[in-house]
């Protein structure tokens, strides 16, 4: 990077073992096309992204809930400056989708021109994996 | 809790700093501030450090020691803050309630950014993560351009904004960066060239995003009975702090017209202050991105909701007009080293209040002697208002 005189520094390569046991049956979800959230049983807070204790009222007796496909996009926009991890993709769009359930989604919407992409239109939220065979979720063109 | 003074102000040249190391960035900062305020680093009981990207985008892991070491503050308390873009803010509101509580006479928020060390795409991805990583980066790449264009898109979809009034807010930031000498992009642009520049993330284009820049601020704070005791002619009272939280999921936030958490800050600042918007007489805001200083008018309540492109359209936000707004060329122009920010804009702000703007056609006029600093911490996720007073 420097044009001016300097010293390159020891490289550093870090990798995260990010833990998903209390999320288990949500990644495990993905796999048979089922995108869940978790709801307390408590309080009956629904939550999504998934979470194992409820922060409203502190219990961690939750239970998991299939969501609905059907979301409105609230917002959404077009990377085309991608981070170093997303270098070999092609630009990609990430929308903000609202289900029935009252629960919002940020996932890409593929499947559309991006001329064609308006706030306040219906898109449908589908598990997938990904083409490195990791679990995710996109919003697609409704059938 | 005691009256606190800004004292002393200290601010580096912004840009790519390939000529310096990130201490002596700091020192860049921290010999001026002491200077203005006519003390030595003994005097200094505490300080806080504003910095993000210890270890991801420059290489001390631990770098307030550093920092504390080469500017002869060793021995004084220290911590380092942490609130994404507005940790600068933190570290400033860090060392003001070192003052405020009777904890410290003296106390200096110091915040240093090197952002330039490594690459771009790199720089990129960490800020990429600055949301909640799993849910929102790793499968799906938000930037954090990306983030703010969401709040673009929904806020021209609901209030007619247009790409227009966006670019509007990038020419108004040049013009004035144009007049600072410390500030990392110098030329003027005009409403095409904006228009015309690449696709960042729709609808935001690259010039409507701020520089990645290196950078640092140092201001001085004291007490009441220092002040006098040190015989300070113009001391700029600390008047308002507010701050507030979001979401670090985006998607449960209430909307996408505004961030909640800038309403919650301000209103907490002025409150405090007991001023209104009315009587502000000069105001930076957090312009990360052109949207962001919109956002920003209508959630401090510069103007309703909805109004924001209204205000830049008539030109309200210039030095002239009703209330001028990023007159130091803004974190779009000025330059954005994320942990200096907060300290830049008092440093900015102060010199406003003491009237002491040098360049021809930068300085606010002054009526009641009051000035905002609005500084958001991600897209969000955090705010501190500062309200400042002669
Ligand atoms: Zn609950």
């Amino acid at each position: 990077m420097a044009t001016m005189p300097h010293i390159k520094s020891r490289e550093i390569k870090v990798v995260q073992d990010i833990p998903i046991s209390k999320t288990l049956p949500f990644w495990e979800g993905i796999k048979q096309g089922k995108i869940l959230a978790t709801k307390c049983k408590k309080c009956g807070k629904l939550y999504f992204p998934p979470v194992a204790d409820c922060s409203k009222c502190f219990s961690s007796n939750m239970e998991w809930i299939e969501l609905s496909r059907e979301a409105t996009i609230e917002t959404f926009t077009h990377v085309v400056v991608r981070p170093r991890s997303f270098q070999q993709e092609k630009p990609y769009t990430v929308a903000i989708g609202k289900l029935q359930e009252g629960l919002r989604v940020l996932a890409w919407l593929t499947g559309f021109k991006l001329s064609e992409i308006k706030v306040g239109m219906k898109a449908k939220l589908v598990a997938k994996i990904t083409h490195e065979g990791e679990p995710t979720y996109e919003f697609t063109r409704p059938e | 809790m005691r009256r606190v003074a800004v004292i002393g102000v200290g601010c580096s040249k912004f840009g790519v700093r390939n000529d310096v190391n990130v201490a002596e960035l700091a020192f860049e900062a921290f010999k001026p501030s002491i200077e203005d305020a006519g003390i030595s680093p003994a005097d200094i009981e505490f300080v806080a450090v504003g910095s993000v990207g210890a270890g991801a985008w420059y290489e001390e892991l631990l770098p307030a020691v550093v920092f504390a070491e080469y500017c002869g503050l060793t021995g004084a308390g220290l911590v380092r803050c942490e609130a994404a873009c507005a940790s600068g803010s933190a570290a400033f509101a860090t060392a003001y309630w070192a003052v405020a509580s009777g904890q410290a006479d003296v106390a200096t928020a110091l915040g240093v950014e090197k952002m330039r060390e490594i690459d771009t795409p790199t720089v990129m991805e960490w800020i990429g993560r600055a949301g909640h990583y799993l849910w929102e980066f790793h499968n799906f790449g938000m930037t954090f351009p990306a983030y703010y264009a969401l709040y673009a898109t929904a806020h021209m979809a609901k209030f007619g904004t247009t790409e227009e009034d966006l670019a509007l807010v990038a020419v108004k930031n040049h013009k004035y960066a144009s007049m600072n000498p410390i500030a990392h992009l110098q030329n003027r642009i005009s409403v095409d060239d904006v228009l015309s520049s690449s696709i960042v993330a729709a609808p935001l284009k690259l010039y409507d995003c701020c520089p990645v820049s290196d950078g640092a601020a140092s201001i001085i704070l004291a007490s009441e009975e220092k002040v006098k005791e040190l015989k300070i002619d113009t001391p700029i009272w600390v008047a308002g702090v507010g701050y507030a939280s979001g979401t670090a999921n985006i998607s449960k936030r209430l909307d996408y017209l505004g961030l909640e958490a800038s309403v919650l800050a301000s209103q907490k600042a002025y409150k405090m202050a007991k001023v209104t918007p009315e009587q502000l007489d000069v105001a930076v805001v957090h312009d990360c991105f052109t949207i962001a200083e919109i956002m920003a008018y209508e959630d401090i309540g510069l103007c309703k909701k909805g109004e924001g492109a209204k205000l830049i359209r008539e030109g309200q936000t210039e030095i002239g007009g009703k209330i001028p707004v990023n007159v130091d060329g803004g974190l779009k122009a000025k330059g954005h080293p994320i942990g200096a920010t907060g300290c830049s804009m008092i440093y900015e702000l102060t010199k406003q209040l003491r009237e002491e703007v040098a360049e021809k056609g930068r300085q606010a006029s002054m009526k009641n002697y009051i000035a905002l600093a609005h500084n958001v911490g991600g897209t969000g996720h955090y705010c501190y208002v500062i309200i400042l007073r002669r």
